[in-house]
């Protein structure tokens, strides 16, 4: 080999390694971004299949009552009405009120949830209760703090307990699963009481005839297209502010 | 055999008072064991005081005719467990200056460690330094103490800066008498009328203090109360927000101040169980 195809070898391999130094980061970028939009897709195609429309135009339009923060009193929840066209179906009339909360006041400082986080699912069990199923945003994007996320909570218990009889507790899930916490402080293990006059009257909550005809509580039968596997077990006695048992147990 | 006869009498006669007098004693002895839930029990149209519910004035509270405040007393409520919340890896509420919640309830334990020692108690903290025990392991330190309360401290992202809220666990189900056990899960249950008072207190100290503070303490179903089997509350102060960090350090002395009046004025209603996480 001459020394002239030594000088060619190296300059070619020289050139290889500048090209490859160069094209590197952008094939970086190129692969994070493709991540990015695969994780963005999958969360979309979930949303799709769970959601249904929210909004029907030939729902009767109604005085809808939504709770957001006061911009009078420091870190308390205000009603805001607003007239929707709501479902006379439980589920979908939830998921109405709640995509209409998530959506936010015409005031962003009255949020009490994050603008990025939506509702995935949502549940009624015949006993109910409600299992609403939120986006993880709502959980990352939250500001943490004990009255920022018991807000949080109490503007979706308030909203539902306003507008949907049906719902008389209320579990949330984050990407559907169970977390400890909302965002470090609040409490997600257990149900939150919507309809308190409900929820602390035994008689009301399920009547003996219904209690008779199913023995073992709840046999897992829910109202919403899917059903949430494990979360069809429950128990038929009301429920406190707080319950962490996962057994089946009827109200004496 | 006449005189006999009359010491056996008499022997038995003294022995029967022995008797008596033993049986009395122990009467005695077993009266005040009773719990102190039972003892808040009144009779039936009976007049009774509320030990749940100190007057918010800050003075002594509570029934001091009570022969289970008498107890109480003398067996002192003596800790107070202080948990710094977040640390480590887990920075709690962060503001736009820079400012992390984890490292301010550090700097403001310090103080109400300080504060509270003064008054006489012995404080017990969950975390020393930047690390993060676990919500059970938090609980496990609490629950270990005979005698005392605990005060979760916190800073929020939102509210009116400068004001200073205080938390009580929310209703949970009652605990059922399960041998004096409490579930673990719901430790909190049977403590839920004595963190209250004890929240009340605290949060009208820190109301006289801070204008715009709420007058009495806000239940919130807070994760770290919910385990812990004693009177519980946090104490919140707002916020991250601020855009000099020496705001909320300037509040420091003032929070420091109040959880220890706070103490010192629930001190006489504190009945303290017999065992470590006994039922109150």
């Amino acid at each position: 080999m001459t020394p002239s195809w030594k000088y060619w070898l190296i300059g070619g391999l020289v050139i290889a390694v500048v090209a490859a130094a160069t094209y590197f980061p952008i094939l970086r970028k190129r692969v994070k971004r493709a991540a990015r939009l695969q994780q963005q897709s999958e969360e979309q195609a979930r949303r799709e299949l769970t959601q249904t429309i929210p909004i029907n135009p030939s729902d009767p339009r109604v005085k809808a009552k939504l709770f957001w923060v006061s911009d009078t009193i420091d870190s308390t929840l205000a009603p805001v009405t607003v007239e929707l066209p709501l479902s006379n179906d439980p589920v979908l009339r939830s998921k109405q009120v709640l995509n209409t909360l998530l959506a936010g006041p015409v005031d962003a400082e009255s949020r009490t949830l994050p603008p990025d986080a939506s509702l995935l699912a949502f549940y009624l069990l015949p006993d109910g209760t409600a299992i609403a199923d939120f986006s993880e945003a709502l959980a990352t994007s939250i500001p943490s703090g004990i009255v920022s996320e018991q807000l949080a909570v109490n503007s979706i218990a308030r909203t539902l307990e306003a507008n949907v009889a049906q719902v008389q507790r209320l579990k949330i899930l984050i990407h559907g699963q169970e977390v400890e916490t909302l965002a470090g402080h609040l409490d997600l293990t257990g149900t939150f009481v919507v309809n308190t006059k409900v929820a602390q009257d035994p008689v009301k909550a399920v009547s003996p005839a219904a209690a008779e005809k199913t023995p073992t509580a709840v046999r897992g039968t829910l109202t919403a297209d899917r059903a949430p596997g494990k979360l069809g077990q429950t128990k038929s006695r009301p429920l406190e502010f707080w319950d962490t048992e996962t057994t089946t147990r009827e109200e004496e | 055999m006449l005189l006999e006869v009359k010491s056996i009498f008499q022997i038995k006669f003294a022995s029967m008072i022995g008797l008596l007098y033993v049986a009395l004693l122990a009467g005695t002895m077993v009266s005040p064991s009773l719990t102190p839930s039972q003892a808040q029990q009144p009779a039936p149209g009976a007049p009774t005081t509320n030990p749940k519910a100190p007057p918010a004035s800050g003075g002594a509270a509570g029934p001091a005719t009570s022969a289970f405040a008498t107890q109480g007393q003398q067996s002192g409520l003596n800790v107070v467990v202080l948990d710094p919340a977040h640390g480590g890896t887990d920075p709690g509420a962060r503001g736009t200056g820079g400012i992390r919640e984890s490292e301010i309830v550090l700097d403001f334990a310090v103080q109400v460690r300080r504060a509270l020692e003064l008054q006489g108690f012995q404080v017990v903290q969950t975390r020393q330094g930047n690390e993060n025990p676990s919500f059970d392991d938090r609980s496990a330190t609490a629950n270990a103490q005979r005698g005392a309360v605990f005060v979760t401290l916190h800073i929020s992202s939102t509210g009116l800066p400068g004001t200073a809220r205080v938390y009580v666990s929310s209703d949970l189900p009652p605990v059922a008498n399960a041998g004096g056990l409490i579930p673990w899960d719901r430790a909190q249950a049977p403590f839920l009328g004595l963190s209250k008072a004890f929240g009340d207190l605290v949060q009208g100290f820190l109301a006289q203090r801070f204008k715009g503070s709420p007058d009495t303490a806000q239940p919130a179903s807070v994760r770290q109360l919910r385990t812990t089997a004693e009177p519980a509350i946090a104490v919140e102060v707002s916020s991250v927000t601020v855009e000099d960090r020496s705001d909320l350090d300037r509040m420091a002395p003032g929070v420091a101040d109040a959880v220890a009046r706070g103490a010192a004025a629930f001190k006489p209603s504190y009945v303290v169980p017999s065992m470590p996480g006994a039922l109150p």
